[in-house]
């Protein structure tokens, strides 16, 4: 029932925020946000992080007929994701208490079913199931974009929305597909991800339109599309400058995320031999996707536009690790989906925290920032080194991973790869000497002139754990990765011939102590 | 925890609690408070690395190693690192020198930053750089080191744009860090190659693994791993094509330049070579490589030194001309003496740096040497103690410099990785630091005064001279435990060369000529010759007369034009790498994703909003559950395409 609670709680919490007085609704939200919080760390006593299988599964016949369940279930790919979820919202909360001043009983409302649809994609383990949790997830982040938005915030949303169900009708075509398969080869139409394992998918080596490698491609393109890989990205700087803060964190921390998550999930253990022939494509985008968005994000005059294209450059480090197919880059790559999760979204708390005093995001209009700011110039500065991977950050744990796993599997691109080491550094650097350093711009004094440029205590609150994660998952790594070795070891000693095996020694009740740290 | 664990915590903490007192602090303006506490830290930590060499002495030769393990960092298959750390007869000399020195030069700045608005951060950045370069000498491994050799770049980008209101400050920190960044990204490669080939990144194991056979050729993995971590040394110990960062890099506080930018975290490229000695002498390539860049850029340096006219520039290209002759010592495989040039280079460059520190105080922030001269009157110590430093660079017989300079000129000659090319690119570099030297000694301290008249020059406080005098003692003595055997034969007592004796178990070796005595006597002769007739010549130019230089730069012409730019080897970077890249990224940015992508999208919505109208105008609108219809017809459709 834990899992499930994880994704009604939330739905409830939305629909409770609408009835309250409107001076409540902040501080319940925050309230609520924590109570489901603290149920996700439920998760730490009921997980056992030495089993490759399925934990706390929950199966209900939904629509029998044609083979749908109500399915969940956690294993070590899915459970920091579902944590880094919950541990978010009520961040965004707080975060957002000054910033969202209209509709705030609406937009906690969203923010609470947005939550619920993103646990729902990391637990889903029955396609269809996961597929409408995957595209509910859109509809809050749509009005969140489109409502509390910016100027352009409708040119924006709709360009989000064309792009990610352009991507998603393939895959719901794959999804039917995959159940009419399962009908000719199990005896029964099943949307179970168990089930679809199972299945011996049609596979010519070579031949361009063979079933699995359509297949691989309707979910890959879905996936492709949200993470964003290049060259499906150009919805991303758009959503971002538009969104909210508290959208584009969400955005960069956790949507993104769904679609990496999509081909640990699916398409790496569901379509093995098309993903074999066709790594070279994938790695070969995700490198493009490093170099390309590092660049572009230098030159970039606005800082959020900046902030998002490191995001294609972040999440072409996630892809190539992925597709690295080793322990190495597989491990790195999940790690750094969590790394991004937590730096990229701390530049976008601090990038909105200084658009609420000064209500510009124009690099040159900044300057010396420093001076009048210090508190806001070393959190920044701490939450830059982790995104440009300095050792002892979270983001350097996650780089060096998968880059030593890229250059095991391809040397060459590893190489072009690791470019992205120096261009990471520049665009960020760049941006922080512009911003912060020199002498104060006309905008930073007058804005200055007022005071209460430096971070309040509540900004402080925000940040402070997300600075304590970048040292801890900098600093002691395992403590992380213990979690999700025995699921990627699984996936990658079984990738040919995947199965995940339910796991019902682990009850809910049961209390489980081998969580060893190293 | 045993004693050797506590040793180590107290060595690499007592800086890192220093950090944390006064970076919790950081808007104090105390800086005597705070520069006690940063300088505590240093005392604490250099007691702390002097018991461990003595613990180190007592142990026999051949095992001189102790070793600790703090916890496990990062174990992801079969790659597993521990925080752990290692003190053996080459990071001894290491962690003595940066605590040592770094001590002092802490000590000094209590004087220098006194007056400066934010004292607390300074020597909170200071003590953090300590504990990153304690980090990068004692790492067991690989990848330890890199997070010191990450950690100490941060510190250097941080203290470099201290003062970061002025832009020109700000700008070279981030080129000093981005340009220590493309080293960085070779010494990873170089990191993964060790770690594919040998299954380990440990030091001790890496070793152990190596074959006994060098590499003949150009691609074999130690030869491959060998140049890609060279190219991090040529980041970090600022060597040719890497170096442009470092002459920069004075924009910071000048201690800083005598800690980070001189003495300590400039050599790591050189320790990071001794340290894999084993793995440098399998690829005789590389190693031809590293002479080859080590003696260009010693040469190469030295006469943009020739030209330059700000005191700390000067310092600057002579302390990348002096790295040179370390990685020239490095390639022709005398490691013995690139350390012990490290740690001469260590005193008298520090010296230096201070001393040209306390000109720069004393002149009010005035750093342009033809505005100086005659400051021997008013700055008795630091003149007296300059010139310490500067007989022991231009290799006055006896004094630290001479003692490891020639030691590392005459292994160049006579080494089998040797060559006596290498040797004479080495002694005209030499005469050409004699040069400068001399000059920079002469403009400043010596002739008549052309300090403007509203400046008042004034010796500086004990907080700055006594670093100044002990490193001057140093300077003056340090070499003598490293004396050539040739001159320790005609001394009274006969010293051994203790140093070579000492480093000898942990490192490789190349194979040496004997090489008769008279003969090393006769190149030794040469090149102080050669020195002192460069000295003689810069002395007649700048005091007896300064009418000359003028003269014989007009003589040179075109080629006075190069040096005096510089080469235009900046011009070149901006015109030729950086500028093409920011436009062609705006190129990228404007014809891929604004004007092919997003078009490319603008059509298929386009579509999309085309087909979705007509739909409208004869179902009522309801777009969305048309769309999954389609979807669901088409499934249907491709399912029996593919399945049926």
């Amino acid at each position: 029932m834990l899992l499930s609670a994880l994704i009604f709680l939330p739905v409830l919490f939305g629909l409770a925020v609408l009835a309250l007085p409107k001076q409540l609704v902040r501080p319940v939200s925050l309230a609520l946000s924590l109570v489901h919080f603290i149920a996700s760390l439920l998760l730490f006593r009921n997980f056992d992080p030495t089993s490759a299988g399925l934990q706390l599964v929950e199966q209900k016949p939904w629509m029998p007929d044609i083979g749908i369940t109500y399915f969940l279930g956690l294993d070590g790919i899915s459970f920091w994701l579902v944590i880094l979820t919950t541990f978010l919202t009520p961040l965004v909360i707080l975060g957002s208490w000054k910033s969202i001043d209209h509709k705030i009983k609406g937009f906690h409302s969203a923010l609470f079913f947005l939550t619920a649809t993103m646990v729902g994609s990391f637990l889903a383990l029955d396609g269809i199931l996961f597929y409408i949790f995957f595209e509910a997830s859109l509809i809050p982040m749509y009005f969140m974009i489109g409502i509390w938005g910016g100027a352009r915030r409708l040119y924006a949303t709709v360009k989000f929305f064309i792009y990610t169900m352009f991507g998603s009708l393939f895959m719901l075509v794959a999804i039917v597909a995959l159940m009419f398969m399962a009908e000719q080869q199990l005896g029964q139409m099943s949307s179970s991800l168990l089930d679809w394992y199972k299945l011996e998918i049609p596979f010519v080596g070579g031949e361009l339109l063979s079933t699995q490698t359509l297949l691989m491609f309707a979910f890959a393109l879905a996936f492709a599309i949200k993470v964003p890989m290049f060259p499906f990205h150009t919805w991303l700087p758009d959503a971002h400058v538009e969104a909210p803060t508290p959208g584009s964190v969400i955005l960069a921390a956790v949507m993104l995320k769904m679609g990496t998550y999509g081909f640990l999930r699916f398409v790496l253990p569901m379509f093995p031999e098309a993903v074999d022939y066709w790594t070279w494509l994938f790695i070969f985008l995700g490198v493009v996707g490093i170099v390309y968005g590092a660049l572009v994000a230098m030159v970039q005059p606005d800082i959020k536009k900046l902030v998002a294209y490191s995001s294609v450059s972040h999440m072409g480090y996630v892809i190539v690790g992925l597709f690295a197919m080793n322990a190495f880059g597989t491990t790195g790559g999940l790690y750094q989906m969590l790394n991004h999760g937590v730096s990229t979204g701390a530049l976008f708390l601090l990038v909105g925290m200084i658009y609420e005093r000064t209500h510009s995001r124009e690099v040159n209009a900044y300057g010396g920032l420093a001076k009048v700011a210090p508190w806001y110039t070393i959190i920044f500065l701490i939450v830059t080194m982790s995104s440009i991977a300095v050792p002892m950050t979270n983001g350097f744990v996650g780089e060096f991973l998968i880059l030593l796993g890229l250059f095991k599997a391809h040397p060459i691109f590893a190489i072009i790869a690791t470019t992205g080491v120096v261009l990471g550094a520049t665009y960020m650097l760049w941006m922080v000497k512009r911003v912060f350093f020199g002498p104060e711009s006309a905008m930073v004094k007058e804005h200055a002139a007022h005071g209460g440029m430096d971070l309040n205590w509540r900004e402080k609150l925000v940040m402070a754990p997300l600075v304590t994660l970048i040292f801890w998952m900098g600093l002691f790594p395992n403590h992380f990765l213990n979690y999700s070795k025995s699921s990627i070891d699984h996936l990658l000693e079984n990738r040919m011939h995947y199965q995940l095996q339910v796991d019902n020694s682990s009850s809910p009740l049961k209390v489980v102590d081998q969580r060893g740290v190293n | 925890m045993d004693q050797n664990s506590l040793l180590f915590a107290i060595l690499l903490g007592a800086p890192l609690v220093g950090f944390f007192i006064n970076g919790l602090n950081f808007r104090s303006h105390n800086s005597k408070l705070s520069g006690s506490i940063a300088t505590g830290a240093a005392i604490i930590s250099f007691i702390a690395a002097a018991l461990l060499v003595k613990e180190l002495i007592h142990l026999p030769p051949e095992a001189r190693q102790i070793k600790s393990s703090f916890f496990s960092w990062m174990a992801v298959g079969d790659f597993s690192v521990d925080a752990a750390f290692l003190v053996d007869a080459i990071s001894a000399i290491m962690i003595l020198v940066i605590t040592g020195v770094g001590s002092l030069i802490h000590l000094f700045s209590v004087g220098y930053m006194a007056h400066d608005e934010k004292p607390a951060k300074y020597f909170a950045y200071l003590n953090l750089f300590l504990f990153n370069m304690l980090l990068l000498v004692l790492g067991d491994n690989l990848l330890v080191m890199f997070v010191g050799w990450e950690g100490v770049g941060l510190c250097s980008y941080l203290l470099i744009g201290f003062w970061y209101t002025d832009p020109a400050k700000a700008a070279a920190g981030m080129k000093a860090f981005i340009t220590n960044r493309i080293g960085d990204a070779g010494f990873l490669i170089g990191i993964f190659i060790l770690f594919l080939t040998f299954g380990t990144v440990t030091f001790t194991d890496l070793l152990s693994r190596l074959p006994s056979v060098a590499e003949v050729g150009w691609t074999g993995p130690i030869t491959l791993a060998s140049l890609a971590l060279f190219i991090g040394a040529t980041g970090k110990s600022a060597q040719m094509p890497l170096y442009v960062w470092l002459p920069d890099a004075m924009a910071g506080p000048t201690p800083v330049s005598a800690l980070i930018h001189a003495a300590t975290m400039v050599t790591a490229g050189v320790y990071m070579i001794v340290r894999l000695s084993g793995l440098f002498v399998l690829a005789p390539n590389a190693m031809l490589v590293v002479a080859c860049v080590g003696a260009f850029t010693a040469l190469f340096a030295a006469t943009i030194g020739l030209t330059q006219w700000d005191i700390k520039k000067v310092l600057a290209y002579s302390t990348v001309s002096q790295l040179g002759y370390m990685f020239l010592a490095a390639g022709v495989g005398a490691f013995g003496a690139a350390m012990f040039h490290l740690m001469t280079h260590a005193f008298f460059k520090a010296l230096m740096f201070l001393g040209s520190g306390s000109v720069i105080h004393a002149m009010h922030e005035e750093q342009d040497i033809r505005k100086m001269g005659g400051l021997r009157k008013q700055m008795p110590i630091t003149h007296a103690t300059f010139f310490v430093g500067w007989l022991a660079i231009i290799g006055f017989p006896m004094l630290s410099g001479f003692m490891s300079k020639d030691e590392i000129l005459w292994k160049s000659y006579s080494s089998s990785a040797g060559h006596p090319l290498l040797w004479f690119v080495g002694v005209v570099a030499a005469a050409c630091t004699s040069f400068y030297m001399t000059r920079l000694m002469a403009l400043t301290f010596w002739g008549g005064s052309r300090v403007p008249k509203e400046t008042h020059p004034h010796e500086s406080p004990p907080t700055m001279t006594i670093p100044l005098i002990v490193l001057g003692i140093l300077s003056l003595v340090g070499g003598w435990i490293g004396i050539p055997h040739v001159i320790g034969a005609l001394i009274p007592g006969h010293p051994e060369n203790y140093l070579e004796h000492w480093l000898a178990p942990a490192l490789a070796t190349v194979p040496m000529e004997e090489g008769s005595s008279i003969l090393e006597f006769s190149l030794m002769g040469i090149s102080v010759s050669l020195a002192a007739i460069a000295a003689w010549f810069a002395f007649d130019f700048y005091v007896v007369h300064p009418e000359r230089p003028k003269a014989v730069a007009a003589w040179f012409g075109r080629f006075y034009e190069a040096v005096s730019n510089k080469y235009w080897v900046d011009e070149i970077y901006q015109a030729r790498i950086i500028q093409p890249i920011v436009d062609g990224s705006k190129a990228l940015w404007a014809y891929v994703d604004v004007g092919f992508v997003d078009r490319l999208t603008y059509f298929a919505s386009d579509v999309v909003l085309g087909a979705g109208g007509m739909l409208r105008s004869m179902q009522n609108g309801r777009t969305q559950q048309y769309a999954l219809y389609i979807a669901l017809g088409l499934a249907i459709t491709i399912y029996w395409v593919l399945v049926g």
